[in-house]
């Protein structure tokens, strides 16, 4: 009971803090506080728009918290996303002849692929080379904008638009999209999100693997005194989130644009980390916690024209808070004492 | 307060089990001639010749009892041996001295004046200053620099090197310690850094130095070098303290020794009025009387485990090896026990014996496991031979704490076909044996579900021993494997291996209690700074001559 | 012109070198400062509205680095304070900045975007040019010859070794948390109101995380680092010039590729692929007496 508590104690401490900040700013906490519910939940579009963020939250929320079992702090969902997106894109934009469904099969694994890659690299650098994977994952993120500036400016760039991004894909490419929520983009990438969650919860709790990393996560030398290869999970760890940030790209690029364009994530390698931390690093609490974040996102999208002063970043704001008061140790341990004794 | 003739002093031990002591105590001045216990009393002058008294002082750390009563006495001027085993609470009793811990009873009189601290810099103003068994050195940061934090001498907000530089040469020049002032620390050999740390004291005016264990890292030179230099500082009126377990040093270099034992001095006196025998009598003996009866051991043919020439050197150049040209066989069929004083290469012995392909492990030599060189496999490859370990810390590197009884139970297991096929664990055998065993190593609770670190250490060490034996192992390796445990489930652990070895297994018993040792091995081999020292069949040696190997001579 | 180009490389790199001076600081005392990035991006917000308020630079400069002072303070409380990981926190306090800025944008003056623009002779004209190499100076005397200077390298290397000395090794870790603080705040306050005139939204773009990298590459030492932040500087200004003008054989080096270069710079340097850097070895650990 007490391992629920936490979370949820922390996200209602964020919102309020974070409501708070708004009435300082001069509005009232209960107007914000509906508009986000209205903004969120409101319509059969409000509420499909919603699913629309929560789904690359919750790729990214697993991205984060695979490796987080296993120790190590993914920083660059961003990145791997990013170029899982691209790949899916760039695929389905080279031959765009191939038929449905085959297409999308080929995206989907172009972007695990991409992804996998993008989160081995810094895995290896970790196991081989010992070298921190925070700054070398934040590197990378920048290095994969710069290669996906680069693809789509110069290698695929649209034709018949000015915006920055990739030629569409091949009409095969695309995935059904759910026609009940009002025009919002939640496609098979949702429920593609669920299943993944799925199989990460396999994977950790029931395969050797896993078993294997999460140890290594636990503790390195009771691992290492069992036999287990530290720096073997490792590179699977980070390998593994990679690929499900890749994910990201599926339902951006085959469910919602078509294309990739460059910028289209809001920070969601980012927002992943809250995701993560909120949800304890389990798959289904990764889904709450992306789907709370989801809503917030969304919700916050229409401050800007319901109040005086508060805009969409109140989202980022409240993340912010929530995410500080989970990691606050002292609090939560000295909390724990008041309660044992 | 007046001490003299037989005390008897009964503690509480981890599990609640009780133990009680004997020993015979010198008489020691009593406090009464002091006057009125009023603050006052803390600036009154006593006639004395003592650097250091320690009256009554009595430690406790949650259930265990570190110290007891300890009386001590340390005349200034000379160098003084305090000596005995591991846990034996010589440190604890320095280390309050120290002000590092503040002791729940008793006195602490600094020449002549009754002192309490509040931490160590009370102690350094006093003139008291200790040398740590870890150095507290920053790698790569001078000599200098190491020497005057927090003590810097400093002028319009700048540090006055130069100065203090000064001050420094003609210190290291006055007691013969010799050091490169502007070298970074890491690049330097180990008795050059503890000639940094003592130079640390001596800056702050100490003139009573305390060494925790200064030897255990120095070559048989720097030693040499390190005593020639204590005794130019005890010349000039310095009085050091030596915290050691080695017999020989303290009757080479000291002028006085106190023994600790179980917590409690058993005996002071001049050195120049005792011998090794009645030191090592006072220093060892029974702590828990152990009711377990072993039959003798039936060898079997095969060698279960063998290592030739292993050794590890040490890193820093000129350092001492960490091991040295190990080399012994243990049977199928015998229990053979590694006897020594923590810190002489034990916990090495066994990283290199489980981890050889690693070079921070081994740097020579050869390991075999049933007949099959593992000199070169992983270490998962050779626990799956059949190698069950109880490691030495069960906290560190036996358990995932924060996880539950079960999971734990499978560490290790985890890729036996019993439990896993095609990289799926199967949760119903896991847990169907898993409760099996905790049933029958009485694991208390009988719960799967509770986390590791909630169970205590004796349950503890149950659960790893039921893991471990599930291998159905033909070696077992076990590392103090009653270490914090109470006394039901060390009968049962001792019972447990006395009958893997009956069964079959090679059993490599490693352990700091000579009580474990005697009773169980056929054959103890005694470990001394990295080497084996000495080799004892069953009933072979006494306590005593045990004691005396342990410590080196 | 390349003394236009030396003088923009300059210009551009004095955010930088403030801000790696900043994370200097943090990082010999043990902390990890991922929150550079937040601290100057409240910093250079703070500094645009304080010389709105006040019509001077140097006032509008004090309200920076008091902003990254603030962030600061909250960022140690919950790290140090309430030993939360350094790296979550760190993040957290980013995101922070990056929602309390369009939020306090716009409750100030109305938009989200940007703040109003100042007029040139409210702005630095090259004023923390020179502020910043002498602080790299300054620091490199505050590390090398004062006791303070001393504590820091030593609580984030060996902090118990500064405890035995008797020194309060938190203690010196709020300070040099709040240094860095100061420092990030007054690079952001370089960026709004010497490098351009007025905040925009997101100014910092990863800044915060280049002057990380220039601190790895630089070894923590205030020279070597500001070197470095000079070297991300050039790519800066060369970046634009080089559009169309480098090549390779015939074809033009997309200018991605030079943006790139140092970022992977920093993960070779990292790796050890290219010369050692070993961080100070008791960051992102907190402090518990024992």
């Amino acid at each position: 009971m007490r391992k629920f508590l936490q979370p949820v104690l922390a996200a209602v401490f964020g919102l309020a803090a974070g409501l708070g900040v708004t009435w300082i700013a001069g509005e009232n906490p209960w107007h914000v506080l509906r508009i986000l519910w209205g903004s969120a939940f409101g319509s059969s579009y409000d509420f499909g728009m919603t699913l629309f963020y929560t789904t690359p939250l919750i790729f990214t929320g697993l991205a984060v918290a695979v490796p987080f079992q296993a120790g190590l702090f993914n920083i660059g969902a961003e990145g791997q996303l990013t170029l899982g997106a691209l790949a899916a894109a760039s695929v389905g934009a080279l031959w765009p002849g191939v038929p449905w469904p085959m297409a999308p099969v080929l995206a989907i694994l172009a972007a695990i692929l991409a992804g996998t890659i993008w989160g081995a690299i810094p895995g290896w650098l970790r196991a081989r080379r010992g070298s921190h994977e925070v700054i070398n994952t934040i590197m990378l993120n920048f290095i994969a904008a710069g290669l996906a500036s680069y693809v789509t400016l110069y290698l695929l760039k649209n034709p018949d638009s000015q915006n920055p991004e990739t030629r569409p894909v091949g009409t095969g490419y695309l995935i059904h999209q759910f026609g009940i929520f009002g025009g919002a983009p939640v496609s098979l990438a949702l429920p593609l999100a669920i299943f993944a969650a799925v199989l990460v919860w396999i994977l950790l709790w029931r395969t050797v693997v896993g078993y294997e990393m999460r140890a290594v996560g636990q503790s390195e030398p009771a691992a290492r005194a069992a036999g287990i290869n530290p720096a073997k999970m490792r590179i699977i760890a980070l390998s593994v989130g990679g690929g499900l940030a890749g994910l990201v790209g599926v339902g951006e690029v085959l469910g919602n644009a078509g294309k990739f364009r460059l910028g289209f994530s809001p920070e969601y390698g980012f927002m992943g980390i809250a995701v993560a931390l909120l949800g304890r690093n389990q798959p289904g609490g990764v889904i709450a916690a992306a789907l709370l974040f989801g809503a917030l996102h969304k919700g916050t999208a229409d401050l800007d024209l319901e109040t005086e002063h508060v805009t969409r970043e109140l989202s980022l704001v409240l993340q912010a808070l929530i995410i500080l008061s989970v990691s606050a140790e002292g609090l939560w341990s000295w909390m724990k004492k008041r309660g044992e004794s | 307060m007046v001490h003299a003739g037989v005390e008897v002093v009964t503690w509480v031990e981890p599990g609640g089990s009780v133990t009680e002591a004997r020993f015979h105590l010198h008489l020691f001045r009593s406090i009464d001639s002091l006057g009125s216990n009023s603050d006052t009393a803390r600036t009154m002058a006593v006639e004395t010749t003592a650097a250091v008294e320690l009256l009554g002082l009595t430690k406790r750390f949650g259930n265990v009892v570190a110290n007891t009563g300890v009386n001590l006495r340390v005349e200034a001027g000379t160098i003084h041996g305090v000596i005995g085993e591991n846990g034996a609470g010589k440190s604890t009793a320095m280390k309050m001295l120290f002000g590092i811990y503040l002791p729940d009873a008793g006195e602490i009189i600094v020449n002549g004046t009754r002192c309490v601290w509040a931490s160590p810099s009370d102690a350094i103003a006093a003139g008291i200053g200790m040398v740590h068994q870890h150095f507290m050195l920053a790698g790569p940061y001078s000599a200098l620099d190491n020497i005057l934090l927090g003590a810097e001498p400093v002028r319009w907000g700048v540090i006055e090197r130069k100065k203090a530089r000064a001050r420094l040469e003609a210190l290291a020049h006055r007691y013969g310690l010799p050091v490169d002032w502007d070298t970074p620390i890491e690049e330097l050999p180990v008795g050059v850094q503890q000639r940094i740390e003592i130079l640390k004291l001596l800056y702050r005016d100490a003139k009573i130095l305390i060494l925790d264990e200064p030897t255990a890292v120095l070559t048989p030179q720097e030693t040499n070098d390190l005593f020639h230099n204590l005794k130019k500082l005890r010349d000039e009126g310095k009085t050091i303290i030596l915290i050691t377990h080695k017999l020989r040093e303290v009757m080479s270099f000291t002028d006085r020794v106190t023994v600790f034992r179980a917590g409690a001095v058993t005996g002071e006196m001049q050195t120049s009025q005792t011998n090794p025998q009645e030191l090592a009598n006072l220093m060892v003996g029974r702590k828990v009387v152990l009711n377990i009866n072993v039959p003798p051991a039936r060898l079997r043919n095969e060698v279960a485990m063998e290592v030739a020439g292993l050794s590890l050197a040490g890193v820093v150049a000129g350092s001492r090896h960490k091991l040295s040209d190990v080399s012994f066989s243990v049977n199928c069929g015998e229990i053979v026990g590694i006897a020594g004083v923590e810190g002489n290469g034990q916990s090495e012995l066994l990283q290199a014996i489980l981890h050889p392909r690693d070079p921070i492990c081994r740097t020579s030599g050869a390991v075999r496991f049933l007949g099959r060189d593992v000199t070169s496999w992983p270490a998962l490859r050779i626990r799956d031979l059949g190698v069950a370990l109880i490691p030495e810390d069960r906290q560190e590197e036996g358990l995932l704490l924060e996880r539950p009884v079960l999971e734990n139970f499978l560490l290790g297991l985890q890729r036996s076909p019993a439990f896993s096929h095609a990289g799926l664990l199967n949760s119903t055998k896991i847990r169907t044996a898993a409760a099996r065993a905790v049933e029958e190593y009485d694991v208390r609770p009988r719960d799967v579900a509770i986390p590791a670190g909630k169970l205590s250490g004796g349950n503890q060490q149950k659960l790893i021993v039921a893991r471990e034996f599930q291998r159905n192992a033909r070696v077992l390796i076990a590392a103090q494997p009653t270490r914090g445990v109470d006394v039901g489930a060390i009968e049962f652990i001792h019972n447990r291996i006395v009958r893997a070895r009956d069964e079959g297994a090679g059993v490599v018993l490693v352990s700091f209690e000579l009580d474990e040792i005697l009773t169980l091995s056929d054959r103890i081999l005694v470990m001394y700074e990295g080497r084996i020292a000495a080799e004892f069949s069953r009933g072979q040696a006494s306590e005593r001559e045990m004691g005396l190997k342990m410590a080196g001579s | 012109m390349t003394g236009q180009l030396i003088a923009s490389t300059l210009r551009v790199s004095t955010p930088l070198i403030f801000a790696a001076l900043g994370g200097m600081f943090s990082e010999r005392s043990g902390v990890i400062n991922i929150a550079l990035e937040g601290m100057m991006l409240l910093g250079a917000f703070a500094a645009a509205v304080g010389t709105l308020l006040c019509h001077s630079p140097w006032l509008g400069s004090a309200f920076g680095i008091g902003a990254g002072c603030l962030l600061a303070a909250v960022y140690a409380l919950f790290v140090i304070r309430l030993r939360a990981n350094q790296i979550v926190a760190g993040m957290a306090i980013n995101m922070l900045a990056m929602g309390l800025t369009p939020f306090l944008c716009k409750v100030l003056y109305d938009v989200t975007g940007s703040t109003p623009s100042i007029p040139i002779g409210e702005r630095f004209q090259s004023a923390p040019l020179y502020l910043s190499w002498v602080l790299v100076g300054a620091s490199f005397l505050w590390l090398k010859f004062t006791a303070t200077g001393l504590w820091v390298s030593f609580a984030g290397e060996h902090p118990e070794a500064l405890d035995a000395a008797g020194i309060r090794v938190n203690r010196v870790r709020w300070m040099a948390v709040l240094v860095s603080g100061a420092l990030a705040g007054m690079g952001g306050a370089s960026l709004s109101i010497f490098l351009s005139s007025s905040f925009s939204r997101d100014m910092t773009a990863g800044r915060g995380f280049m002057a990380l990298a220039a601190l790895i590459f630089g070894k923590w030492k205030p020279l070597p680092t500001a070197l470095a932040c000079l070297l991300f500087g050039f790519a800066d200004a060369v970046q634009i010039r080089l559009q169309g003008v480098a090549v390779w054989g015939d074809h033009p080096i997309p200018v991605q590729f030079i943006q790139i270069l140092p970022y992977l710079v920093t993960i070779l340097v990292l790796a050890g692929f290219v010369g050692r850097s070993r961080p100070p070895k008791a960051s992102g650990t907190s402090f518990q007496k024992g």
